[in-house]
């Protein structure tokens, strides 16, 4: 009960998250994003199942559907982990839709494994 | 309660002075009865305001013309057979005004007096408040929607709560593109101003029947409805079918070849995800005909 009440007091901004991953924001810089939740997929229908309002997405796909599937579903951030770099015309649509971009080196279990270690929860939980 | 809410604010706040058409062809008093023929019919109007200087003297319609023909068609003046008591607004009055006395008096042309000078500035029709109400919202809107729109009277449902506002659109284009129909629909969605939850719902369906539509069928149409008591959404395209409408429904199922995977897609959740974010949903298929998607999310009770 207690470190559930905790862990809902854990969000973090773009910075952290930054830190954590060892990653570049690509776009957006200048947001403010407060993430409680993330999602981690490859596959978007996945990712439009199960992921919450405002969450964290990690992923190794590059193109534009994933802003697209990010604005569908409201996702607040986009981290693409494995050192890819954003195709430009999801740069342009990125921007366009103001979600912020990020870029890892780490690979998506890692990274995965970074968040959840400092307490960032899953989309499934409530 | 409907939610167009957005709607709702904007009657308020605009003002007749925005709406208004402001080049009015007007006719003069002194002008004669027979002359009104040759200008209904060339420039296609049914009626205009009698203008003295620029002093709103009275309205002469169609229906005047037509009574004065069948009475005999004695050639007099325009003055003498136009209606004097006439039924005007003041172009600081508000649209949700304008559209409460439209009602009432059961017909939709009105003059619009400057309250300053007292001279006639414009006049409005439901027909000008639907398109300004239309582009406000920015949303894309065609001259049969406008009929449609105002063919069903959307404005005296708006306050009775029974208002249904039709979408049209287009799917086709290339896959790596998908997303551009169920984002403007997602967009207009928030501008009426429902609750996000929903707008998020309907988006997601919209995205995955619309990608099912670009991957399987290459192109087709989608339809959504706004009603006071939920979205209708209605996909439709002329694809290869489906065989087995209650095998595709089971979480994993897919036939995306490799180069729709490469995109993200082919995780075989997309109607799984249709079904989950729609209150009711339906999917009718022909193999060699096409296929088609009804789902519906409820707007009653906001989540
Ligand atoms: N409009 C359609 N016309 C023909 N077949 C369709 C259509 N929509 C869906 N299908 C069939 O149903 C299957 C399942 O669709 P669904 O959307 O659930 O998964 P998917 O599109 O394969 O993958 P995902 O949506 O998860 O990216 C598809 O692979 C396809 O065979
Ligand atoms: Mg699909």
């Amino acid at each position: 009960m207690l470190t559930r009440l905790a862990w809902q007091l854990i969000n973090m901004d773009i910075k952290e998250i930054t830190r954590i991953l060892e990653a570049d924001i690509v776009y957006g810089e200048a947001l403010n994003r407060e993430i409680t939740k993330v999602a981690a997929a490859d596959l978007m229908s996945d990712v439009l199942s199960f992921s919450k309002e405002g969450a964290l997405l990690l992923t190794g796909l590059t193109n534009s559907q994933v802003i697209r599937t990010a604005e569908m579903s409201d996702i607040g951030v986009i981290c693409f982990v494995r050192g890819k770099k954003p195709q430009k015309n999801m740069l342009e649509l990125g921007k366009e839709r103001g979600i912020p971009l990020l870029a890892t080196k780490l690979s998506m279990y890692e990274a995965c494994g970074r968040l959840y270690q400092k307490g960032l929860q899953g989309c499934e939980c409530n | 309660m409907t939610e167009v809410t957005k709607v709702q604010e904007l009657v308020y706040e605009l003002k007749l002075r925005d709406v208004m058409k402001k080049d009015v062809f007007s006719v003069a008093p002194g002008m004669q009865m027979s002359e009104l023929r040759e200008i209904f019919r060339t420039r296609r109007i049914s009626g205009a305001p009698v203008l003295d200087g620029d002093r709103l003297a009275g309205i002469i319609s169609i229906e005047d013309f037509i009574r004065w023909l069948s009475d005999g068609g004695k050639e007099c003046r325009i003055s003498e057979k136009m209606s004097k008591r006439v039924e005007t607004f003041y172009s600081d009055d508000t649209l949700v005004h304008a559209l409460n006395k439209m009602e009432a008096a059961g017909f939709g042309r009105f003059p619009i007096i400057d309250r300053q000078t007292g001279g006639m500035c414009g006049i409005v029709t439901k027909g000008n408040i639907i398109e300004a109400l239309l582009k406000e919202l920015e949303i894309d809107f065609h001259e049969e929607e406008i009929r449609r729109y105002r063919a069903s009277h959307i404005f005296e449902d708006i306050r009775a709560d029974k208002s249904t506002l039709i979408f049209q659109y287009r799917i086709a284009g290339e896959l790596s593109e998908a997303g551009t129909t169920s984002s403007g629909l997602k967009t207009t969605l928030k501008r009426l101003g429902f609750h996000p939850d929903i707008v998020r719902r309907s988006a997601i369906i919209a995205y995955e029947a619309e990608t099912n539509v670009l991957i399987n069928a290459k192109e087709g149409k989608m339809v959504v409805r706004v009603e006071p008591a939920e979205i209708y959404m209605k996909i439709e395209d002329k694809g290869p079918g489906i065989p087995d409408v209650e095998k595709v429904m089971e979480p994993g199922f897919s036939t995306a070849p490799d180069w729709v995977r490469e995109l993200g897609f082919g995780a075989g959740m997309g109607l799984p995800n249709i079904k989950k974010c729609s209150d009711k949903m339906v999917l009718n298929s022909t193999v060699g005909k096409g296929t088609c998607l009804e789902a519906t999310v409820d707007i009653r009770q906001p989540q």
